[in-house]
C-alpha cells in the first residue's frame, strides 16, 4: 500500500467522522428543540415550527450514520486487503456529494420544503446527489474488494449493506409513480416495505466495522469466519428482506405480510438467545478490553443491543403490537437503536479512526469515564420515560371511553418533562465526548 | 500414496498436506454455501418484492382527483411530522386517519383555518383545504385504525 495513498485515505475517512460528528450534534439540538415543543406548546411556532424542527433532526441523524458508516467501511477495507482504496477522486467526490446533499437538504426545511413522507423525508430532487454518491461509495468498495472468496463475514455485511441500502433508497421513491402512489394503503404498504429494510441495510454497514475493530483489539480473527458468524449473519438477513411488515400489522394490507413478518421476527430470539448464552464470556471479555475507550462503548452498544432486541421481538407479536404501535413505545426502540446501538458503535470506530500511533483520543480518562456513564444512565431513563409515556398512551387508545387527545398529552407532560432533561443531560454528556474529540483531533494536526 | 501427498488434483493444493487440502476444500465448499444460501435469499426477496409490486394489496382503483391533491398538499405541508395514519407519524398530534367519519369535514376545515396553540396557521388556500379534507375522506374510507376494533388471538396473530 502506499504511503500517499494510505494518508489520503485516512484524510478522507476522518473527514466523514468529523463531519458526521458535527451533524450528530446538530441532530441532538434538533431533537431536543422538539421535546421542548412538547412542554412549550406553540414553541418557535412562527419560524421553526415542529414540522420543520422533526425532519431537521431525523435527516441530520441519518446523515451522521450515513457519513460515519461509509467512511469506516472504507476505511476499514483497506486494512482488511492491505490494497489501497480503488480511486481517492471517487471518494473525494462521493464525500463532497454527500455535503452538498445534507446543506441543501436542511436548508430546504428551514426554507418550508419538505418531501412529505413519514419518518426519513425531503424532496426527491435531492436524491439525486446523494445516490450518485452512494454509487459511487459502491463502485469504490468493490473495486477495491476484488472478490467476495473466503472473506469474513464482516465483508458480507459490508457489501450487503451498500447493495441493500441502494436498492431501499430506490424503492422508497416509488411513491413518485402514479401506480404506487394513487391508493394510501398500497403506497404506505411499499414505503414500509423500504424503509424498514433499509434500515436493516446501514446496520449491516455498522455492525460489519465493529466486528473488524472488535478483532482488531482482541487480535482475534477466527470469529469473523465461523460458521456461527454467518449463521447470525444470515439471520440478520433474512430478517433485512422480510421482517419489515412489523411497521404495518395495523394498516389494512395483505395478510400474509403479517404473517411473514410475524414468523421472520421471530428468529431474532434465536440472536437474543446466543446474547443471554454469552453473557459470561461477554463480561470477561469486556472486563479485559474495557481500557480501550473504543471498546468500552461497544460494550455499552452490546447492552443497547439486547434492550432494544427484546423491545423489537416484543413488538413484532402482532397481538402485541396492537397496543404499542403509534405509541412512544415505538419511539423508545428507535431511541435506543439509533443512539444505544447505532452511534456507540460509529463513535467507537470514530475513536479508533481518529487515533494516532502515539497519542490517544482522550488524554483524561477520569473525564472521559464520567461522561460515558452519565450518557449510557441519561439515556437508560430517557428510554424508560418513553416506554411508560407509550404505555399510558396505549392504555387511552385501548379504553371503552377516551378522554380528548389534548387532555392525554397533558397527562403524559410529568413524562415529557423526565424525556426532556434526560435528553439534555445525554446530549450535553455527548456532545463534551464529541467536543474534547474534534479538539484533540484539530490540536495533534497543528 | 505417500503420506501428506494431496488426494486432490487441483494444482493451488498440491503443496499441502492431506489434512491441509481437506481444510481447504471445505473452505471452498463453504464458500459455494455461502453464496448458495446468498443468492437463494436474494431469489426469494425479488420474487416476494415482484410479487407486492404486481399484486398491490388494494389493486388498481381510480383515485379522484382532489385525493390525490390532497395527498399532494398534505406531504407539502409535512402534515405526518405531527400527525399519524394508521398510527405512522408524528406523535403531536393525533392520528387522523378516520378523523372525517368521527368529526366531519367542517372540523377539520376550522382547524386549518384557525391552526391551534400548537399546529400553525398554513395559510391554506380555499382548494387546497378542500382537497386536503378530500384525501382524509378517501383515507377514512381505505380503513378502521382504532385498534380496539382489531381482534386478537392467544397465537399472536390479529385480524381486522
Amino acid at each position: 500500500m502506499t504511503e500517499q495513498s494510505n494518508n489520503k485515505l485516512r484524510m478522507v475517512s476522518r473527514s466523514f467522522l468529523l463531519t458526521g460528528m458535527l451533524l450528530l450534534a446538530a441532530g441532538m439540538v434538533f431533537g431536543l428543540t422538539g421535546a421542548l415543543q412538547y412542554l412549550v406548546p406553540g414553541l418557535f411556532k412562527s419560524y421553526l415550527s415542529f414540522e420543520k424542527i422533526r425532519p431537521l433532526h431525523v435527516s441530520s441523524m441519518v446523515f451522521w450514520i450515513l457519513f460515519a458508516a461509509s467512511g469506516g467501511v472504507l476505511s476499514y477495507l483497506q486494512q482488511h486487503t492491505g490494497r489501497p482504496v480503488y480511486s481517492n477522486l471517487l471518494l473525494d467526490i462521493q464525500f463532497k456529494l454527500f455535503v452538498l446533499s445534507i446543506i441543501l437538504i436542511l436548508y430546504q426545511y428551514f426554507a418550508g420544503v419538505f418531501g412529505g413522507r413519514e419518518y426519513w423525508e425531503f424532496h426527491p430532487i435531492l436524491a439525486i446527489p446523494f445516490t450518485t454518491g452512494w454509487v459511487l461509495f459502491g463502485i469504490n468498495f468493490f473495486k477495491t474488494l476484488g472478490s467476495l472468496k473466503k472473506q469474513p463475514v464482516y465483508v458480507w455485511m459490508w457489501t450487503t449493506g451498500i447493495i441493500f441500502f441502494l436498492f431501499t433508497f430506490a424503492e422508497s421513491y416509488l411513491w413518485l409513480i402514479p401506480y404506487f402512489r394513487n391508493n394510501i394503503v398500497n403506497d404506505m404498504t411499499i414505503q414500509w416495505k423500504s424503509y424498514g429494510s433499509m434500515v436493516g441495510a446501514w446496520n449491516m454497514l455498522i455492525y460489519g466495522s465493529s466486528l473488524f475493530l472488535l478483532e482488531k483489539i482482541s487480535g482475534n480473527k477466527k470469529y469473523s469466519n465461523s460458521p456461527m458468524s454467518f449463521a447470525l449473519y444470515f439471520t440478520g438477513l433474512f430478517n433485512l428482506m422480510f421482517n419489515w411488515g412489523h411497521h404495518i400489522y395495523t394498516l389494512p394490507t395483505h395478510g400474509f405480510i403479517k404473517n411473514v413478518s410475524y414468523l421472520v421476527s421471530m428468529t431474532e430470539l434465536l440472536i437474543l438467545g446466543r446474547i443471554i448464552w454469552q453473557w459470561k464470556s461477554s463480561v470477561t471479555t469486556a472486563a479485559r478490553h474495557f481500557h480501550h475507550v473504543s471498546y468500552r462503548f461497544m460494550v455499552a452498544a452490546d447492552a443497547w443491543i439486547f434492550l432494544t432486541l427484546l423491545l423489537a421481538i416484543v413488538m413484532s407479536v402482532p397481538a402485541i403490537n396492537v397496543y404499542t404501535h403509534g405509541t412512544h413505545i415505538t419511539v423508545a426502540h428507535t431511541m435506543g437503536a439509533t443512539i444505544g446501538i447505532n452511534s456507540f458503535l460509529l463513535l467507537a470506530i470514530a475513536f479508533d479512526q481518529l487515533e494516532d500511533k502515539t497519542k490517544q483520543v482522550f488524554i483524561n480518562m477520569k473525564w472521559l469515564n464520567r461522561n460515558y456513564w452519565i450518557a449510557n444512565i441519561s439515556l437508560f431513563v430517557f428510554w424508560i420515560s418513553l416506554i411508560i409515556a407509550g404505555i399510558l398512551r396505549s392504555r387511552w387508545q385501548m379504553s371503552g371511553v377516551r378522554i380528548p387527545f389534548s387532555s392525554m398529552m397533558e397527562q403524559l407532560r410529568p413524562l415529557f418533562m423526565l424525556f426532556f432533561v434526560s435528553g439534555a443531560v445525554l446530549m450535553v454528556s455527548l456532545l463534551l465526548i464529541l467536543g474534547q474529540t474534534i479538539k484533540n483531533h484539530f490540536m495533534r494536526q497543528l | 500414496m505417500n503420506p501428506g501427498t494431496s488426494v486432490f488434483s487441483r494444482p493451488g493444493l498440491k503443496n499441502y498436506s492431506t489434512t491441509q487440502n481437506v481444510h481447504l476444500f471445505l473452505r471452498m465448499l463453504s464458500d459455494k454455501i455461502k453464496i448458495a444460501a446468498f443468492v437463494s435469499l436474494v431469489l426469494a426477496f425479488a420474487a416476494y418484492t415482484f410479487y407486492l409490486y404486481t399484486h398491490l394489496p388494494v389493486g388498481q382503483q381510480k383515485t379522484s382527483d382532489p385525493v390525490i391533491r390532497g395527498k399532494t398538499a398534505w406531504q407539502k405541508y409535512n402534515c405526518s411530522a405531527c400527525h399519524q395514519i394508521y398510527g405512522l407519524g408524528g406523535f403531536l398530534g393525533p392520528d387522523l386517519t378516520n378523523v372525517y367519519s368521527l368529526r366531519g369535514k367542517d372540523y377539520i376545515r376550522a382547524f386549518m383555518i384557525t391552526g391551534t396553540t400548537i399546529m400553525p396557521q398554513f395559510h391554506l388556500s380555499e382548494q387546497e383545504m378542500n382537497d386536503v379534507t378530500a384525501f382524509l375522506y378517501g383515507v377514512d374510507s381505505s380503513g378502521n385504525a382504532d385498534p380496539r376494533s382489531i381482534k386478537k388471538y392467544y397465537d399472536g396473530t390479529i385480524e381486522q
